[in-house]
Order: structure tokens, then C-alpha cells, then sequence
């Protein structure tokens, strides 16, 4: 860290003013935070990191106590993983549920979500008060009745069933009906006056000022469904059914002993998301701290 | 699709007087109004309200969830009060919750803190902590199944490093529950973070010169404007993370399965053997509308008891 680093730090955020003052005696050291965020980061990015070393370990190595860094990179781990479960169902069932609910949710939840922001209609009202109270009911509460009506459609042990009843959320239209309010309403009456019907106006003039949270209903659906743990658990029982999560779940259970193999796997099956987050960084923390906050 | 001209019912060839009428209705938002929120609605009765409703039932119910269920009264909840594995999971829970919400809020406080600076490597940072946001709760705990195995997890050779001996972690009915926090905290850290991060930065610089130039020190600055100022953030974190740490699952199913003897055995880990080991489904039920209320309750006081201590701008 050069001193260079610490004036424009201090100069630049205006939050340093007194640390420029501070620390005029002797500018040279860095910033003092980085006392924490180096030893914080570290904890944090450890157990990735771990996971990788492992992954690319022979069976004995990972059996030395202590541990120690592989002499050579075991790429095939990876393959053993790939062959020994059906990780690319997994994943195929997992991105077609996700896309599936991602798209469900971003249509219902816009249509219900301006139709209650900005229509006037009978029972709009009751609707509203019917999507709130389901808003606050937690998951475990409806979790066995969703399972016998989901068995009543046939739709057990199918990936028809992790997607329907995940098509719309509360929250998703709640977050949207928030945004659509805070519109203008001008242009909108101007377009209805120019001819346009609703479902125009909603196209092609609100939605297109909607990205970013359509972005947040978007991503905060995605992380949600392929995360899903407990709903799968209790919907899925073959195998060539299951989402990432759960088909890691049973694989563990086959292979507990075989930690670089087990590794591999974790790791393959959380690559997908680690890299889209990592390419999306801004897209996913601005959806996470504007879902918080209006959430 | 409201409007009269691509409307989908025919306004054409129908009476004058009802033709006039449908005209109305479609300039109107009472029919376009529910077709665009029909689909949702449907899907939330379906999905939502009618499951509502059914578990208030299935809570009468002694129920296996193969057969029909046959109406037993309040039993699964006078059974709930008397029974002591239910009361243990309670504890087990609230104690989780009081250890894992009040960690999580000093830790993202002081790391959102951290990085809201321009620093050298600040990127590589926030990138570090933030990553354990989109791993899987399943796949971060079959990754401490393995940091805190035994017999070869890394944990305990850097323990050994300082003279310590092997400890058991997950396998141990005194370390269990602790060794969950920990997990947890490291995988909902990212989110917190991010939270009061964009909260930091939505406080108006003019607030921070302000007291700088009046010569308050940089501990003063944070204590006396940015900490109440994040006053809302915290609330809302505080709420939004005790509701997670309540509903504690995956986690749990993971790795220790709700034991050693029972020492992680918390409320919705007891519902889903209920459920689904035992076929207790009435009961099952019932243990959820316990935690329901439970969780309504505890949003209630903090949402007051917040009212009080925080102050909104404007």
C-alpha cells in the first residue's frame, strides 16, 4: 500500500477527512482496515478454497493428518464425480425448473402486480388482503397440504410439481406493485389516451422502466429455486428427478467416505452460480439490497 | 388487451344495449383488471390460500397422509404442550436464533463498515465475503461436514498446530449446535453485508462532512449519525434473520440430522420427522402453526420494541 493509496482514499470519500488528519503523522501505513479485511476475507474465502484443494487430491491424500497440498493435480476426480451421479440431469432439471419458475414469476407477478398498483376493479381490494396473507404464512405451515394437492394433480416426483407451485410469489408481486407506484402516471394516461389498451401501455411503456427490479424479482426467484432444499426433499423421490441440491444431498450419503470425489462434486455443482454471480456481481447485490430494503 | 379495439370479447353483432354495456365494462378495469391478475390469483388460492386453510384442518387431524385422516380435536396440541422433545426443540431454536441473529448483525456491521471505503484490493474483498451468498446451504454444509471432519478435516490439524486435541465437532452433543452457528453465520454473512452496505452508501454525504468539519472524531461520526441512521437496515435485519434462523433446516438435515442425542434437534428438523419418519402429519401440522404464531409474535415485539429505538428520516 502505497501512500499514494492513502490520500486518495482519504481524499475521496469525504468520511475521511479525520483519518486524512490522523493520519498526517505518518502517512506512510495503509489504512488500518486492512488489519481486518485481510484476516476476514481469508475466513471467508477458506472454505472455497479448501474445497478445491481437496477436490483435486488423491483419496490418500486426503487421509494424511495432517493435511497436506496434493503433489499433483487429480483432474479426474471431476469425471469420477460426473459418472458415479447423474450431475448433468441434476443440473439440466435444476436450470429448467429455475428458468421455468424465473420466467413464471416475472410474467404473473407484473401482470397482478400493475393490475393492482394501478387498476381500480371489483374485489382488487380482497385480492390485495388474499396475496398479503399468504406473503406471511412461513413455508413449513402449507407444506404438507401443497404436497397432497400436488399429489391430487399427479404431479409427484416430477419436475411439474417443484414448478407450479413456484410459478408466482407474494413477495415478487409485492415488490413489483411497489415500483409500478412509484411511476409517473402521466405517461401512462397519455399512451391509454393515444389508444393504447393495458396490456400495450404495460409492454411497451411501464416495463421498460422496470429492469431493475424486474432484475431483483428475476434473480432473488433464481437463487431461491435452485437453492431449494426442503420442497424437493419432500416432492422427489427418483433420482433422475432431482434438483443439485438434493441429488448432493444422496450423493453424500453414497460417498461420505470419498472426501475429493464428494468435493468435486460439491464444487461442479456450485460453479454454475458462483460464476454468473461473479460476472454479475453488481446485478446481484444491487437485487439483493433493493429486495431487502423494500422487501 | 382492455381496450375496446383489441378487446377479446366481440363488442360487434351483439344487441346495441348490451353491446354499450360490454363497451363499458372493458373501458373499465373490472374485466381487464382480472385477467391480468387472474393467473396469480389462481395460483396463490391453489398454492397458498387453500393449503392455509387445509393445514387448519390437518392440525385436527390425526393424519399418515396415505389414508384419510379422522378428526382427533385439540390432542395434537395439548400432546405439543406436554411433550418434552417438542419443548427441547423450542429452546434449542430460540437459543440458536439469540446466538446466530446477534453474531450475524456485529459481524456484516463491522465488515459493511470495512467496505465502504475505497481501499486497495477492495473488490477482491467484498468478493470474498459476499461469495458464500449464492452457494447452497446444502452444498456449504457438506463442505464443514468435511472442514470439521474429525479424524482428517483441516480444522482440527490447524487446532493441533496450537496444541489443541482433536475435537469432534458435529459428533459432539456439547459442540454441535455451535459448530451450525458458525456454519451459518459464514453462509448468511455476504447477505447482511450487502444490505447494510447499500444502506451506507444511501446516507447523504453532506450528513458525514457536516460532523467532520464540526471536528467530531470518526468513532463519534459512526455512533452518533451513520449507526442511527442505519437504524431501519438494522431492524429490518434483525427481523428478516430471525425468521431464517427460526425455519432452520437444510443445514441441519445435512449434517448432524437433528442429533448427536438430540443436541440440534430444532423445530423444523422435529416437524419433518414428524411428518415424514414418524407419518404424523396432524401433528407435524400442528408443531407448524406452533411456529407460525411463534414467529408472528416475535416479528410483532421487535417491529415495536424497534419503533422506539428507531428513527426514520423525513
Amino acid at each position: 500500500m502505497s501512500m499514494r493509496g492513502q490520500t486518495t482514499a482519504a481524499a475521496a470519500s469525504p468520511a475521511g477527512l479525520e483519518a486524512e488528519v490522523a493520519a498526517a503523522g505518518h502517512r506512510h501505513w495503509p489504512s488500518s482496515w486492512h488489519l481486518f479485511l485481510v484476516p476476514m476475507s481469508a475466513l471467508m474465502a477458506f472454505p472455497f478454497l479448501w474445497m478445491l484443494i481437496t477436490s483435486v487430491s488423491t483419496l490418500e491424500e486426503s487421509r494424511r493428518f495432517p493435511p497436506q497440498l496434493p503433489s499433483s493435480i487429480q483432474w479426474h476426480n471431476f469425471i469420477d464425480a460426473w459418472t458415479m451421479a447423474p450431475f448433468s440431469r441434476w443440473l439440466l432439471n435444476t436450470v429448467v425448473v429455475a428458468a421455468a419458475s424465473v420466467v413464471g414469476n416475472l410474467l404473473f407477478c407484473s401482470l397482478a402486480g400493475y393490475a393492482l398498483a394501478r387498476m381500480r376493479f371489483i374485489g382488487s381490494g380482497v385480492a390485495f388482503m388474499l396475496i398479503l396473507a399468504t406473503l406471511m404464512v412461513p413455508f413449513q405451515v402449507v407444506m404438507i397440504p401443497t404436497l397432497l394437492i400436488v399429489r391430487a394433480f399427479g404431479m409427484v416426483d416430477s419436475l411439474g410439481g417443484l414448478v407450479v407451485p413456484n410459478l408466482v410469489t407474494p413477495f415478487g408481486i409485492f415488490l413489483l406493485l411497489q415500483f409500478f407506484r412509484t411511476l409517473p402516471v402521466e405517461i401512462e394516461e397519455a399512451a391509454r389516451i393515444d389508444g393504447a389498451g393495458r396490456l400495450g401501455t404495460l409492454v411497451k411503456i411501464v416495463l421498460p422502466q422496470m429492469k431493475a427490479p424486474l432484475a431483483t424479482v428475476g434473480i432473488m426467484t433464481l437463487l431461491w429455486r435452485w437453492n431449494d432444499f426442503l420442497w424437493p426433499l419432500i416432492l422427489i423421490t427418483s433420482e433422475d428427478k432431482m434438483t443439485l441440491p438434493l441429488g448432493l444431498a444422496t450423493f453424500q450419503g453414497a460417498h461420505f467416505t470419498n472426501w475429493p470425489v464428494l468435493m468435486a462434486g460439491t464444487l461442479m455443482s456450485q460453479l454454475p452460480m458462483l460464476l454468473v454471480f461473479i460476472f454479475a456481481q453488481r446485478w446481484f447485490v444491487q437485487s439483493l439490497a433493493s429486495s431487502g430494503i423494500k422487501g | 388487451m382492455g381496450a375496446p379495439s383489441d378487446g377479446p370479447v366481440p363488442a360487434g353483432g351483439t344487441p346495441a344495449g348490451r353491446a354499450s354495456r360490454w363497451e363499458r365494462l372493458l373501458a373499465s378495469d373490472h374485466l381487464s383488471g382480472w385477467i391480468f391478475t387472474s393467473p396469480a390469483m389462481i395460483l396463490i388460492a391453489v398454492f397458498g390460500l387453500l393449503p392455509i386453510a387445509w393445514s387448519i384442518v390437518l392440525s385436527f387431524q390425526q393424519n399418515d397422509l396415505l389414508s384419510g385422516g379422522t378428526w382427533i380435536g385439540f390432542d395434537n396440541y395439548t400432546r405439543l404442550m406436554q411433550d418434552p422433545v417438542f419443548a427441547h426443540s423450542v429452546r434449542l431454536t430460540v437459543f440458536y436464533t439469540l446466538l446466530f441473529v446477534p453474531i450475524s448483525i456485529a459481524l456484516a456491521l463491522l465488515c459493511a463498515v470495512a467496505l465502504n471505503r475505497k481501499l486497495r484490493c477492495i473488490r477482491l474483498y467484498r468478493t470474498a465475503i459476499f461469495l458464500p451468498v449464492v452457494a447452497s446451504t446444502v452444498a456449504e454444509a457438506i463442505l464443514f461436514n468435511w472442514l470439521l471432519d474429525k479424524d482428517f478435516g483441516i480444522v482440527n490439524a490447524i487446532l493441533a498446530k496450537f496444541g489443541i486435541p482433536a475435537q469432534s465437532f458435529f459428533q459432539d452433543p456439547s459442540q454441535a449446535l455451535y459448530c451450525i452457528v458458525g456454519m451459518t453465520v459464514w453462509g448468511w454473512l455476504g447477505f447482511s453485508v450487502i444490505i447494510y452496505l447499500a444502506a451506507l452508501q444511501g446516507i447523504p454525504k453532506e450528513l458525514v462532512e457536516a460532523a467532520a468539519i464540526d471536528g467530531a472524531s470518526r468513532w463519534r461520526i459512526f455512533r452518533r449519525v451513520e449507526l442511527p441512521l442505519l437504524g431501519p437496515t438494522t431492524l429490518f435485519l434483525v427481523v428478516y434473520l430471525s425468521i431464517n434462523a427460526l425455519q432452520l433446516f437444510d443445514e441441519i438435515y445435512v449434517t448432524t440430522k437433528g442429533g448427536p442425542l438430540n443436541a440440534t434437534l430444532v423445530v423444523v428438523y422435529y416437524l419433518y420427522q414428524e411428518a415424514f419418519q414418524f407419518f404424523e402429519a396432524g401433528y407435524a401440522t400442528a408443531i407448524a402453526y406452533v411456529l407460525f404464531i411463534g414467529i408472528l409474535v416475535l416479528t410483532v415485539v421487535q417491529l415495536l420494541i424497534g419503533r422506539r429505538f428507531v428513527h426514520y428520516r423525513s
